[in-house]
């Protein structure tokens, strides 16, 4: 191989590397286990101290602003969790009772799930039942 | 009129399938006249979903219930704008507009061709018969938009019946934005199929010069930015609505068109080499042929639910009918490749690392560095549950921290490029030509140090954005001075005309200006986060 080929790989090895590096960092600052309510209870005592994203649905009602705070239940398949949310981004339009909701953040001493970032998508209104009409 | 719908969805397939095989088998015997009529098959194919695609549209502009589709995304108070629209706003509907546009783009390429490169054409129009009657298959049986509703008694029979009013479409997609965004981003996904079937006709009949690529450059381009401007609409609309990460959030469904970009940009550079130089023919082949593929990933991971996204529509069957035509794909066109090593020879070597045919190598290796990274990140919760057991995922900091300096480097090349010469540069001539957007570009650095900014990467963000800039006005000015020479026009003119009649380098300096404007826009955005 000529000695620009040589050259290129070199240079091309060390870039490859150094980005690979920075990539490992981000990668351990930001992975999440990604789980559903019911999961987490069933896995609570292994996840202290690591990042969490649950899913689930926002109990219709459970939305409480307490001062600057903001406090929620979630719920699936049966099993509930209480939230809350200590992040400071703006709240999805679609946040609200009823709706799916990812939750990400880490677990508190109380078992009170610390949420920096919160997902919602629009659900209730689309599983809304037919008017049921013969033909 | 859902029934002629889905009847003429049947008739497209058979029409396509018999497009298939028949161009195989013309090309195989050498008969002219079977290869033609393979292509009039095709376009026979689109006319079919075209008057399925009115019937279904008739469908919904009607607000016909009985239909499962209509029924599912529009209901009677929607302005007729939107339910026309809605034809997009559920998976199946929005199957048959992929399927429409992919036989629109299929039948396109036939006229185009039909005087010219009769040997190719039968395996272009297999090809693009191969990707159609896939699409049409999964449509019609796995997806179909006329399906009618039924209802279940508690006797156990099944009676059809109509609602008295739809779903309605979700409000988050009735916005203008929104509405365009498919059908742009569809014409950006679906375009890839013509450069690739023109690749895998150009292997199979061994003409691999610059041919393939030079008469599929206008549709890659068109592809390209069509893909493109999808993406930034994305990014407006995400942007509008709160709560969505602000115009780019590395959500799976987004990576997953970002994906084909990264490659299709490469692609773009790549050829360029091989048109002027002879070299990278392997690559070339096999970058257009991963950019098909990623374009079929990017609507598997949409459409089967593999991966959770605040995007996904549906969790459907389809996704193991897409595994196993992207395997068959992967395969055939590696096999054929590997085949085809000998013709796929470099006619030149790489001479120097200050060239440009080393810049642009090196735009290929960060954008592919790129691309991967982006895949890794989106698939990594597939990956390990599969080996975990537990969906693991990575977020914005992950990708930002391959992505930003990344896109620095790609930055810097797009200032240097230029400057480079085929082969080898001197140093000397480096060193002449880096002087002059050097300095505005340390100016900047300077100003913008001394008020204050610390931020490392946004510092040299602004610093590159400069030096581009001046590297790309000193192009124009260069070459408009010397045009005002030698034709006497006065120097607007001259560079309009310049920029014409060289459309394919001063046109690519306006894109790269106007990356650069990216640039500066998304660094300045960095600073502006509202907080409640």
């Amino acid at each position: 191989m000529s000695s620009a080929n040589w050259k290129f790989l070199l240079g091309g090895a060390v870039v490859v590397a150094a980005l690979s590096w920075l990539g490992f960092v981000g990668f351990q600052e930001s992975k999440s286990y990604y789980i559903t309510v019911d999961e987490f209870s069933a896995m609570k005592n292994d996840l202290q101290g690591k990042t969490l994203k649950i899913a689930g649905d926002v109990v219709e009602g459970s939305i409480e602003r307490s001062g600057p705070g903001l406090e929620f239940v979630i719920t699936h398949s049966g099993k509930n969790l209480k939230v809350r949310y200590v992040g400071r981004d703006v709240l999805p339009d679609t946040f609200k009772g009823g709706s799916k909701a990812v939750v990400e953040g880490t677990l508190s001493e109380d078992g009170v799930l610390l949420a920096r970032h919160i997902e919602a998508k629009c659900a209730s209104k689309y599983e809304a039942e037919y008017n049921k009409k013969t033909t | 009129m859902s029934n002629f719908g889905a009847f003429c969805l049947l008739l497209a397939l058979c029409l396509s399938l018999y497009g298939l095989f028949a161009s195989l088998l013309g090309a195989i015997l050498k008969q002219h006249r079977i290869v033609r009529s393979a292509e009039r098959a095709a376009i026979a194919s689109c006319a079919g979903i075209l008057l399925s695609l009115a019937a279904l549209l008739y469908l919904l502009a009607t607000s016909d219930f009985s239909v499962a589709h209509v029924a599912q995304s529009t209901n009677r108070e929607l302005p007729v704008f939107y339910k026309l629209a809605a034809l997009w706003g559920a998976h199946d509907g929005s199957m048959l507009l992929w399927v429409f546009v992919t036989a629109v783009f299929s039948g396109i390429v036939v006229l185009q061709n039909r005087f010219r490169y009769r040997d190719m054409m039968p395996y272009v129009v297999a090809v693009l018969m191969f990707n159609l009657s896939f699409f049409l298959i999964l449509n019609l049986f796995l997806s179909n938009p006329f399906n009618e509703l039924v209802q279940v008694l508690p006797d156990g029979t099944m009676h059809k019946f109509s609602p008295q009013d739809g779903r309605g479409l979700n409000p988050l997609l009735q916005y203008w934005a929104m509405i365009i965004h498919p059908p742009i981003l569809y014409l950006g996904f679906i375009g890839f199929v013509v450069p690739f079937a023109f690749a895998i006709a150009a292997l199979i009949t061994r003409q691999l010069g610059d041919t393939w690529i030079r008469t599929t450059r206008r549709w890659t381009l068109i592809t390209w930015l069509f893909l493109g401007v999808g993406l930034i609409l994305g990014g407006k609309w995400a942007y509008v609505e709160l709560g969505w990460g602000g115009y780019w959030g590395w959500d799976p469904v987004e990576n997953s068109s970002l994906m084909p970009w990264l490659t299709g940009t490469a692609f773009l550079h790549s050829v360029i080499v091989q048109e002027r130089k002879g070299m990278l023919k392997v690559w070339n082949v096999l970058l257009v042929v991963i950019t098909y593929l990623l374009g079929i990933f990017g609507t598997f991971i949409t459409r089967s639910g593999i991966i959770n996204s605040v995007h996904a529509f549906a969790d459907s069957k389809l996704g193991v009918f897409f595994l196993y035509y992207m395997l068959l794909v992967l395969g055939g066109s590696l096999f054929l490749i590997i085949d085809r090593l000998p013709y796929l020879k470099s006619e030149r070597r790489l001479d120097s690392v200050l060239s440009r045919e080393s810049a642009f190598l090196f735009n290929n290796l960060l954008l592919l560095v790129a691309c991967f990274a982006v895949l890794w990140g989106t698939m990594f919760p597939v990956l390990s549950n599969w080996v975990e057991g537990t969906k693991i995922t990575v977020g914005p900091p992950f990708f930002n921290s391959v992505g930003i300096p990344i896109g620095l480097m790609l930055l810097f090349l797009t200032g240097v490029g230029p400057l480079f010469a085929w082969r080898k540069t001197s140093v000397e001539s480096l060193r002449r030509a880096f002087l002059w957007p050097m300095a505005p570009a340390l100016l900047v650095c300077i100003a913008l140090l001394v008020s204050g900014m610390r931020s490392f990467y946004s510092l040299v963000s602004f610093t590159l954005c400069m030096f581009v800039l001046v590297t790309i006005a000193q192009e124009f000015w260069k070459g408009t001075r010397v045009r005002v020479r030698n034709t006497g026009e006065n120097f607007a003119l001259a560079m309009v005309n310049l920029t014409l009649k060289n459309k394919r380098r001063y046109g690519g300096y306006v894109v790269h200006l106007s990356i650069v404007l990216m640039f500066v826009g998304l660094t300045g955005n960095a600073f502006n986060r509202q907080t409640s």
